[in-house]
This record gives C-alpha cells, structure tokens and sequence, in this order.
C-alpha cells in the first residue's frame, strides 16, 4: 500500500476533484460562478489525463508543495 | 464593500474554537484572509477583485489550468490551515459574495445547516482511497486459463485467441468492479462516512493503473491507524490491486447535503 507521506503531497487532480466536486454549495443572493462545474471538471480531467500521458510530473503524480499540518 | 473587491469565502468554522490564526498565509488573490462573525459561526473570507474573480472573468480563468492550480492550492492552504483550530466546513471553490452583509444573511439562513455540518466533522478527518489494478496482467492470466489449446491451423488458433482476450477483458471487468464495490464497502464500515468519486480514465489503454475506486471516507481520528491497517489489509487479500491511501484532508467531500452516509 502507499502510504501517504508525513510531509502531505498532493496530486492535482485529488486536489480538484475535491475542492470543484465538495465543498458547501451556496446558492441564492449571491455571486456564484461556477454552476456548471461538471462541464470545467470534465474538460479539467481529459486535460490532466492527456498531460499525464506525456510526463509523470503533472496528473496523478503531479505533487504540489509539501506541506504540514501542524 | 469597497468598489471593485469581492468576499471569497475559504470555510465556516465555530466562533466558540476562539480567534482564528492564520500566520502569514495568503489566500487566492495574494490577500491577508479575515474572519467575519455571524453568533456562533465565523466565516473566513478574503476580498478579492471581481476583475480577477468576478463572474466572468472567473468563468475565463476557470477553463485556464494553471489559474486553476493556483487558485485551488491558495483555497485549500487556507482552509487547511484552519484545522488544527477545530471543526471546518470548507466551501466550494470560487463562492463569491458582493459584500459582507450578504454573507452574513446567508450564515444566518444556513445556520443549522452549517452547526449540522460542523458536528459531522468533528473529530474527523477525510482520508482518500484510490484503487488500481493491473489490467494488462490481469487479462493475461484470464486469456491463457480460457485457452484450451486443442490444435487447428494458426487462423484458427488466433480466432480463439483474439476471442479469449475479448471474453477476459469483459471479465477482468466485470471482476474489478465488483472488488471495487466490495472494497468501498469493507472501507465505509471503518468510516463515519463514504463516497465514491469519479474515477479518472486512464489516458492510455491497458495501462498497468488502470483506477476501479476513487473513494473518499470521513473517519473518526482515533479510528485512523484502523483505517489505514484496513486499506492494507485489503491489498494483502487482492493480489494484482494496488490501494493508495491520500491524506490528510479537510473534509471537503463531507462538508455538503448530498452525503451518504454508513
């Protein structure tokens, strides 16, 4: 199993699947600008899937910086 | 609010936790985050430009990829930083408001919406579980126990071989997917809560990561050695799977209404 390092990496694509896909949706009075979220995520993932086919650095092992939590 | 600026809402946290300590993070558009109170909950919000973040321009930079990265990381830095302070609930990417009287009416109106949700993840952290198998090796192995090699000339021979291949890449299949239901299963009963989350197409065909889970479990913190004991577990029992722990993670996949939970 991979475990996942103390220093958290994370994959870009983990990362957006999360903060595009989760998250408290808030609709109603306000400025909210990315009703159609599914349509960016599904270009992003063909995107993010093409460029890692080409270079391990982006896509499912594209680290961002590491980072601690405490 | 001041022409031209936006409220960018990170997260909604408990005002009860105390004062909100972010160091010298700074948020999407390079600003000092700052809370805003509404009774028991405290929003943390930066102000932004509505050129940059505004809902066109944020509809353009959306589709630009390293806009995207950038945007994404200097969000989930914040909301990050905030957990070792208490309960979280993040929001979704790019929730802008006109002013901060509006959000505090929308604070108010969700209320119990967001005290529901503050409980939920209290004491929990988000753990990712990504599952890969082998396909090439899979369908191999399958190819050749279909095989009963009874002779023929070499056209019949690469029929029945082209024909086992077929019939094994179904199998193979249809075998993951059900491991994968299998795995999500045996995983959600360890968590508070479970999702599956689209699972990323590999971009080339047979790749040996070929992904059949991507799934994301609330667990409670003092299950996390369990938690993890059990992904390994799992990969002991699934020869030609490969499991792949993420985290930690805010609990954004748990932080909305359309959960499922165990």
């Amino acid at each position: 199993m991979t475990r996942p390092d103390s220093e958290r990496r994370v994959a870009l694509i983990d990362l957006l699947d999360r903060v595009l896909a989760g998250g408290v949706v808030i609709s109603g009075d306000i400025k909210l600008s990315i009703a159609d979220v599914d349509l960016v995520q599904i270009s992003l993932r063909a995107l993010i899937s093409s460029i890692s086919a080409l270079g391990p650095e982006f896509g499912s092992e594209g680290a961002l910086e590491p980072r601690l939590y405490d | 609010m001041t022409d031209g600026l936006g409220i960018w809402l990170y997260a909604v946290t408990s005002t009860e936790d105390g004062p909100v300590v972010l160091g010298d993070i700074t948020g999407v558009a390079g600003e000092a985050p700052r809370t805003v109170a509404a009774d028991a909950l405290t929003a943390v919000v930066g102000s932004v430009p509505l050129e940059v973040f505004g809902d066109l321009p944020l509809h353009r930079n959306l589709e630009d990829l390293d806009w995207l990265a950038a945007t994404a990381r200097a969000h989930d830095a914040v909301v990050s930083a905030l957990v070792p302070r208490g309960p979280v609930v993040p929001l979704r990417l790019a929730t802008v408001f006109l002013d901060d009287d509006r959000l505090v009416g929308m604070l108010d109106d969700r209320r119990e919406d967001f005290r529901s949700a503050l409980v939920l993840v209290t004491g929990r952290t988000e753990w990712g579980v990504k599952v890969y198998c082998d396909r090439a090796t899979l369908t191999d192995a399958v190819t050749e126990a279909n095989i009963a090699n009874t002779g023929g000339g070499k056209g019949t021979a690469y029929l029945r071989r082209r024909r086992a291949q077929l019939s094994a890449q179904e199998s193979v299949e249809r075998d993951a997917a059900a491991r994968a239901g299998e795995i999500h299963q045996r995983l959600v009963g360890r968590a508070a809560a479970g999702r599956c989350q689209p699972v990323t197409e590999p971009a080339l065909n047979g790749r040996r990561d070929w992904m059949v889970l991507n799934g994301t479990y609330l667990v409670d913190d003092v299950r996390t050695d369990d938690f993890a004991a059990t992904v390994e577990e799992l990969e002991k029992d699934l020869p030609g799977m490969r499991l792949e722990l993420t985290g930690p993670w805010p609990p954004y996949s748990f932080a909305g209404v359309d959960r499922e939970s165990s």
